[in-house]
């Protein structure tokens, strides 16, 4: 093991290891933000072995992993980790880590959800703003040298009054809430289960909550069961003036279908974080003036960063501490 | 928007008689709902010359409605002299002569409290489109550089950055109690300070600026405020500082402006307005902490029947001799 202790070698060797097969992005930002006297990394990306005879020689000991949404933890790789107890994602996605069978082993996994929250509802309520009232479309208007040309620019809609359908109502989804009813709008969910508390009318399914909502704000997590629950079916229930905002991962919705919804004039608009097969964007999409395209990013922010570095930090030195995790991802 | 009125009893010539005032290029927005109430004149639908209709009709005419930013001057006030009432169609006021009104005696209503929705809803969206970039890495994608350049800058959070609202009416009131939720700490400035306002008052806006992240400017333009955010306003806000009009484009020294924002003084920009409409400055569209937006903070078929709700309002209430609704109150 030369070549880790090389790197590592101004820290204690008895501390335990947290594997790290690819960084998270905030760790290539802000690697200094994850020292500790708690632990050390055990850096798979940086050795010239390939991976599964990586694992095998160094990581049989390994009791923690770090990882986040492009950093898969498979079957195979759980496999290979015999004494992993905790799974530490740096994101609040949790769909690329293989959930059944760290429940089948009881490997606990953490999530980042907690600290996103505010700024994802920032972006999920700022994208829905600029589709209703064509904010980055007049832009382009204007830089185009369009407005002396053309005078007066389309019509927006307004906000108040409009029924927003929250798909999944957990941090985000609350957050988002929280702020759409200062602008005036009516605020609808469907989650897994109805939250008791909130004063917002439930519905069972997201067909059922398209047909009564005029946007569609999706906050819930990518699972085999939300996988495509977002079709055309739904999209046609959302009606001709609907909106879709999604900040959670692309696959929630049928991507094909979508485009189509949008390029027949199906659904009014859509503001996208994510898509099926980043970063490629269907290309459809660029020449529709009713749409907002962003590049998986619109939710970070630097604060958002640094309190992602905390809570992993926070939840790492809890483990080997024997200490009550930060964020642990309950099955609900 | 239903027509609550039942059938009218009138033909028009007995309807009230209200002048059109507008520039040739400005129609007169509802013309068939606002037939329906009154007897419109308007001296460019007439062949005979402008000072001659006028001239022939200026006994019967005692209100006027004044479309978008056609002027009202002293000069023209002085052609009808039965006028009582002045009802402007803009949120602002800042074309019309307002102290001739006083010494003339007329009443002069607005319409901001129509459009206070949804300009503060614009001035919240591109608020949050220059702090998060949005527009800029909609740009990005569209210019398909996500796949060629994966790395982007991302954007600041909202929530705990000090917002400072220029002018507390009914849009900065509005502004004020949305971006409340997205966890900004608010201050203002005003003429004077309200009473039941529970957010810290600056006297000005100098004060305000270099006690806050963001501008958001909300006021009328006047006299006072004309270039009221200037180099110094701008140097006190800071180089992180980002500025959002829906106000006027002249409460800005737009020339300051543009070189402070190339120079990189201050951090970006959301503006509605500019102080040369439709002429905006080249440079700007080199820049990407910059959202340009063409005058339509107000733009929302919601507000223009709100705003038809409130003309037709305000006009019977002065024929009935009834309180206006929005009576501008001229100090």
């Amino acid at each position: 093991m030369e070549h880790h202790r090389e790197r590592s070698d101004h820290r204690p060797q008895d501390l335990p290891q947290v594997l790290i097969i690819r960084p998270p992005p905030v760790f290539t930002l802000f690697e200094e933000k994850f020292i500790s006297s708690k632990f050390q990394f055990l850096k798979a990306w940086e050795s010239t072995l390939p991976l599964d005879q990586f694992l095998t020689n160094y990581a049989g000991s390994v009791r923690a992993v770090l990882c986040s949404g492009a950093s898969l933890i498979t079957l195979d790789i759980i496999r290979l980790l015999p004494s992993l107890q905790l799974v530490v994602t740096a994101s609040a996605g949790i769909n690329h880590i293989d959930l059944n069978e760290c429940r089948r082993l009881g490997i606990v996994v953490t999530n980042a959800a907690a600290v996103y929250s505010d700024d994802g509802a920032d972006a999920a309520v700022g994208l829905l703003i600029d589709v209703l009232r064509k904010i980055s479309a007049a832009d382009r208007f204007v830089r185009h040298g369009l407005w002396p040309a053309k005078g007066e620019y389309p019509l927006g809609s307004k906000l108040g009054g409009k029924r927003v359908g929250i798909v999944g109502l957990g941090g985000f989804g609350l957050a988002a809430a929280k702020r759409l009813e200062a602008f005036g709008c009516t605020v609808l969910y469907n989650s897994r289960k109805q939250k008791p508390f909130v004063p917002y009318p439930f519905y069972s399914n997201v067909y059922d909550l398209a047909a009564d909502s005029d946007a569609l704000i999706i906050c819930c997590g990518l699972t085999a069961e939300t996988r495509h629950m977002v079709n055309r079916e739904v999209m046609l229930a959302l009606g001709k003036q609907g909106i879709i905002i999604n900040i959670a991962r692309g696959a929630i919705i049928n991507e094909k279908e979508m485009v189509e919804c949008l390029v027949q004039g199906e659904i009014g608009g859509a503001g996208l974080d994510v898509f099926e097969n980043e970063p490629n964007v269907p290309k459809e999409l660029f020449e529709l003036d009713n749409v907002v395209l962003s590049p998986h990013r619109v939710v970070f922010t630097p604060d958002g960063f640094m309190a992602a570095c905390e809570l992993v930090v926070g939840n790492l030195e809890a483990f080997f501490s024997d200490k009550p995790l930060l964020s642990s991802v309950m099955d609900e | 928007m239903a027509n609550k009125e039942t059938q009218q009893q009138f033909s028009s010539e007995e309807l009230p008689i209200v002048l059109v005032n507008r520039l040739p290029s400005f129609k007169l927005p509802f013309q068939d709902h606002l037939l329906s109430h009154f007897h419109l004149l308007d001296p460019h639908d007439s062949p005979e010359t402008y000072d001659s209709f006028l001239s022939r009709h200026s006994n019967s005419i005692r209100a006027l409605i004044t479309v978008g930013p056609t002027p009202v001057t002293a000069e023209f006030l002085n052609l009808l002299p039965r006028l009582e009432l002045i009802v402007g169609t803009s949120a602002g006021l800042n074309h019309i002569d307002l102290s001739a009104c006083r010494s003339r005696g007329i009443a002069v209503t607005h319409s901001s409290s129509a459009f206070s929705e949804d300009v503060a809803d614009c001035a919240v969206g591109l608020l949050t489109d220059v702090l998060r970039r949005i527009s800029a890495a909609d740009r990005f994608v569209r210019d398909r550089m996500w796949p060629v350049k994966k790395e982007y800058p991302i954007g600041f959070k909202l929530g705990g950055k000090r917002v400072g609202i220029v002018g507390l009416g009914s849009i900065g009131s509005e502004v004020a109690k949305r971006i409340s939720a997205f966890g900004c700490i608010i201050a203002y400035n005003s003429r004077k300070k309200k009473q039941s306002v529970p957010f810290p008052f600056y006297a000005s806006v100098c004060d305000l600026a270099a006690n806050s992240d963001v501008l958001i400017l909300c006021c009328a333009l006047t006299e006072e405020t004309h270039h009221i955010v200037n180099k110094d306003v701008m140097v006190a806000l800071g180089k992180q500082g980002v500025i959002i009009n829906v106000g006027r484009g002249s409460l800005i020294d737009e020339k300051e402006l543009v070189q402070s924002l190339v120079r990189g003084e201050i951090g970006g920009a959301g503006l509605d307005v500019f102080e040369n409409e439709p002429n905006v400055p080249k440079e700007l569209f080199e820049l990407d902490n910059v959202v340009l937006s063409p005058h339509c903070a107000v733009m929302t078929p919601q507000s223009f029947e709100a705003l038809l709700e409130l003309i037709v309002t305000n006009l019977k209430a002065f024929f009935s001799s009834k309180p206006l609704l929005s009576a501008v109150s001229i100090e």
